[in-house]
């Protein structure tokens, strides 16, 4: 079976998976459904990080400024955003099913296309920076964003903003922001898979594996570089607005922009899994996640010491990943292989060995 | 003479306090081989970063086809068909040779939605017979950082010429080169120039390649043009000896 | 909106406030100068960008807030903290920091990230999230019929920052360790060529670079106060010191973390506390951005 075909057998088994999933294991459906969140961090993560070697950790502001479009969005179609997040609190505000389906469907509209313009202006200025400081430079972009949220009253300050209320049973609510969730990603995985197959993606390596040279040799880079960034923008930003939803309130530090969780989790998981690798991310989110909650609720208290435990053992010991380790170790099955490594000519029989009268 | 296809005139840089260039005017003759010379340190691959704009320049005017370009930016400069390569070759190491040349396709006409297609038969084709022409058809599947440092430096040459240059800047073709594959390097340039029609302006510290192939020849010393001329003339120049010999 | 105009009013009408707000923005400067010294030393020499320097700084802090609740004078904080953030410094540098020098920035800066997040919430399991300081119950002097007052900790606290700085920099320029640690910086393999032990460098740089922290955490926690997470903060204001200066810049690294220590005294005034972390994220793009057009000029990117 070549990669191509085992690629699509892949595909078709997680969609099997991702289908059956709500009825093999009920009890589970909003932590599957983060799962595929965290797939789908991964996944946009390693497009800039793996792909493009452009390591960002700035991603959240698009999950979490999508997650504030549409609730604007869904909130302000149908009453006065100000009156509604200051009044909220303390009094309960009806939508009826066709204001909130309409709402959701505008609002996801919303995130995903505000993000994708918001990406293209923050895209001027963090990609004159390379390295470290486009890391750093990001980083602020997240932190800046979680702090003037929180301090803009018009959605709800630091207090948060509680959204529309799901009309239906808690039980459809769960099934139904599950399916959106894994059919985003899903797209996202199939989406990735074209992108890469094309110039595009032979661009985006050749910036992380020499961007000078690929500037020398006239390819233009900034709009590369511009694309990407936008891609991963309009995904993760209609992700946030599906998590807003999922959890029914939003606030900025923890939920919207979590700087010090998902924001670094979407690095860890595809430096676990594999970088630049179409399915190391996935890999590399299953991994994580299912050891994480499964662990969580013993290292109650712990946890954040674990994580930042992890983050060192993850960034010391495995650099290469799971996926990239595989690739590594086959690279005629699943890479691109490497030239037979070439004898050094044995002395004797060149040069002035052979003919030591040409010495004199 | 044949009009020139680069111009500099009174081009200077300097770094800090220490002056690079100073002062150099030279013309690249369209259609023909020509090489720039000189000791370390004489200023030769500053020279090349300015033409191809790697930096801007304290003063002084670079023409390219009758153009000034001495304020462009490198991305510009190669999209009007001037590259270079460089004396560190580079080339995309984790990538296959193939696909190192299908990126390096011209990318002047290349609009937004070019980015998304996928080559064609005639593209993977042509990449094909230049890694042919290089010699590098059998390992065109392999990944380039894997290759032996000769064989990454045929690849530089190769994807350079899948740009579709109008002039190419070689900067040290042969420096590292195991001497028995030289001629067959030098063979290869002037090939290129011959058949694409490609100029060439080589800095070459190797003095039997560089007479061989170049018809003009510039020589730089401590920041200043020194000597200009034919191959002979320029092996007679007294000047040009005292310079690598050292003497004041 | 109203109480910035308000606040900016104050500073307009009473001018002898400014002078207040410098002298204390310098006071407190002088720590940041310290401790950005710290963090230069450590990028120039190893390439590392150490994102846990101002975590350093609280555990300092905390040692120092700790001893003085058993009855020691804060003062003596400032070498035990030295010390055990010396050894601390080892510790790491053993274990997580020589891995990852020698791979891309990228890991290394990461790794610092991931020790800033155990050391924070190890501090905050250990000692809870309320913030703390160290008394010291020495006066406060006042000025201008009370509109400016300087506390004799503060002046302190600048003293001890100075002669510490001073110490180090001797240190560089006459022993023979400062003089390996400038030669590695400038170029890691002639030292190692040259005899140098290289590795023996870099330890003692971070755990140096850790004690400086140790150090001005313990002036931290008597001149102002400590909590868990306000390591992110410093670590931050340290970065756009560093980066404004630029890394080989001594005097404009000092230069700078004066003038970080009266920019925020300013802002603070002006827009109020709850935005400091704003202000400070926003100064940091905001440097960022210079650099690019500065950069720019030269037709090179930030890196």
């Amino acid at each position: 079976m070549n990669s191509s075909s085992l690629q699509s057998l892949v595909f078709w088994l997680l969609l099997l998976a991702g289908v059956a999933a709500p009825w093999l294991f009920p009890d589970y459906t909003n932590e599957i459904a983060v799962l595929w969140l965290m797939i789908l961090f991964s996944s946009t993560w390693d497009i800039l990080g793996g792909q493009m070697g452009y390591n960002s950790l700035g991603n959240i502001f698009f999950f979490g400024a999508g997650m504030y479009l549409s609730a604007v969005v869904q909130i302000g179609l149908f009453y006065d955003v100000a009156m509604y997040t200051s009044a909220a609190r303390t009094t309960h505000i009806a939508f009826s099913n066709a204001q909130y389906f309409t709402g959701l469907g505008v609002g996801l509209l919303a995130a995903g296309v505000g993000s994708a313009l918001l990406a293209v202006v923050i895209g001027w200025i963090v990609f004159g920076l390379r390295g470290p400081y486009f890391a750093i430079g990001t980083l602020g972009v997240a932190v800046a964003g979680a702090e003037l949220v929180a301090s803009w009253t018009w959605v709800g300050a630091a207090s948060g903003i509680s959204l529309p209320v799901f009309p239906g049973e808690p039980e459809a609510q769960r099934l139904f922001y599950y399916f959106l969730m894994f059919a985003l990603s899903f797209v996202l995985l199939l989406f990735l898979r074209w992108l890469y197959g094309t110039n595009f993606g032979l661009a985006l390596n050749a910036i992380r594996d020499d961007e000078e040279k690929a500037e020398a040799m006239g390819l233009h880079t900034r709009r590369y570089k511009r694309t990407a960034w936008v891609i991963s923008a309009f995904f993760l930003g209609i992700a946030g607005s599906l998590f807003g939803n999922m959890t029914g309130f939003i606030e900025p530090r923890d939920i919207a922009f979590p700087t010090t969780t998902f924001n670094i989790f979407m690095v860890l998981m595809v430096l676990l899994g594999g970088k630049g690798t179409l399915w190391g991310p996935v890999v590399g989110a299953t991994v994580f996640h299912v050891i994480k909650e499964v662990t969580w609720t013993y290292f109650l208290g712990w946890q954040y010491v674990t994580l930042g435990l992890l983050i060192v053992i993850i960034v010391v010991y495995f650099q290469q990943g799971i996926v990239g380790w595989i690739i590594e170790r086959f690279p005629e099955r699943f890479g691109t292989p490497l030239a037979p490594r070439v004898e050094p000519e044995r002395a004797r029989d060149v040069g002035l060995a052979a003919h030591p009268k040409a010495a004199e | 003479m044949t009009d020139a296809i680069i111009e500099l005139k009174h081009v200077s840089k300097s770094f800090g306090g220490v002056v690079a260039n100073r002062d150099i005017s030279l013309a690249v003759p369209r259609g023909r081989i020509t090489g720039l010379i000189g000791p370390n340190g004489s200023g030769k691959t500053t020279l090349f970063n300015s033409i191809v704009g790697y930096h801007p320049i304290d003063s002084g005017s670079i023409c390219f086809e009758g153009r000034e370009i001495s304020r462009l930016r490198v991305q510009e400069i190669a999209r009007q068909g001037m590259l270079r390569t460089f004396q560190t070759t580079r080339i995309y190491g984790k990538m296959s040779c193939l696909q190192n040349m299908l990126i390096s396709i011209p990318h002047r006409k290349a609009g937004f939605f070019d980015m998304f297609a996928s080559e064609r038969r005639e593209t993977i084709q042509r990449a094909e017979q230049l890694l042919a022409f290089v010699g590098l058809y059998d390992k065109r599947l392999l990944r380039a950082g894997s290759l032996s440092f000769g064989q990454q430096k045929l690849l530089e040459f190769a994807m350079a010429l899948m740009n579709e240059p109008t002039v190419l800047l070689l900067d040290e073709p042969t420096a590292g080169i195991n001497p028995t594959l030289i001629n067959g390097l030098i063979d290869r340039l002037k090939r290129a120039n011959s058949d694409f029609g490609i100029t060439l302006f080589v800095i070459e510290h190797n003095m039997r390649a560089i007479m061989n192939m170049a018809s003009t020849i510039y020589c730089l010393a401590h920041g200043e043009l020194l000597a200009m001329g034919d191959p002979a003339a320029i092996q007679g120049d007294r000047r040009v000896i005292d310079a690598y010999l050292g003497a004041h | 909106m109203d109480q910035i105009i308000s606040n900016i009013s104050i500073l307009e009408a009473a001018p002898i406030f400014n002078l207040g707000l410098l002298i204390d923005g310098l006071l407190i400067g002088s720590i940041f100068a310290l401790a950005a010294y710290g963090l230069a030393l450590v990028w120039g020499v190893m390439n590392v960008k150490n994102l846990a320097q101002g975590d350093f700084i609280m555990t300092g802090g905390y040692i120092t807030w700790s001893l003085s609740t058993l009855g020691i004078h804060p003062l003596f904080g400032v070498p035990a903290a030295a010390v055990v953030l010396w050894a601390l410094g080892w510790v790491l540098y053993r274990t997580v920091i020589n891995k990852v020098i020698t791979r891309d920035l990228f890991t290394s800066l990461l790794a610092t990230f991931g020790i800033a997040i155990v050391i924070q919430q190890s501090l905050n399991l250990a000692f809870g999230p309320d913030t703390q300081s160290a008394t010291t119950d020495l006066p406060t002097w006042d000025f201008a019929d009370g509109l400016i007052t300087v506390t004799a900790t503060r002046l302190l606290g600048f003293v001890m920052a100075a002669l510490l700085a001073i110490a180090v920099i001797l240190f560089m320029k006459s022993s023979r360790m400062g003089q390996a640690i400038r030669a590695t910086a400038q170029d890691a393999r002639a030292a190692r060529v040259l005899g140098i032990d290289t590795e023996k460098v870099y330890c003692f740089t971070f755990c140096l670079n850790a004690a400086i922290c140790g150090a001005a955490g313990a002036l931290v926690a008597m001149v102002w106060n400590v909590q868990p997470f306000m390591g992110t903060t410093y670590s931050i204001r340290l970065f756009v010191v560093v980066t404004a200066a630029g890394i080989g810049n001594l005097p404009g690294v000092i230069a700078a973390g004066f003038g970080m220590g009266v920019f925020e005294q300013f802002g603070g005034f002006v827009l109020g506390v709850q935005y400091q972390q704003a202000l400070i994220v926003l100064l940091l793009l905001m440097v960022l951005a210079v650099r690019q057009l500065q950069q720019m000029r030269a037709r090179q990117a930030v890196q």
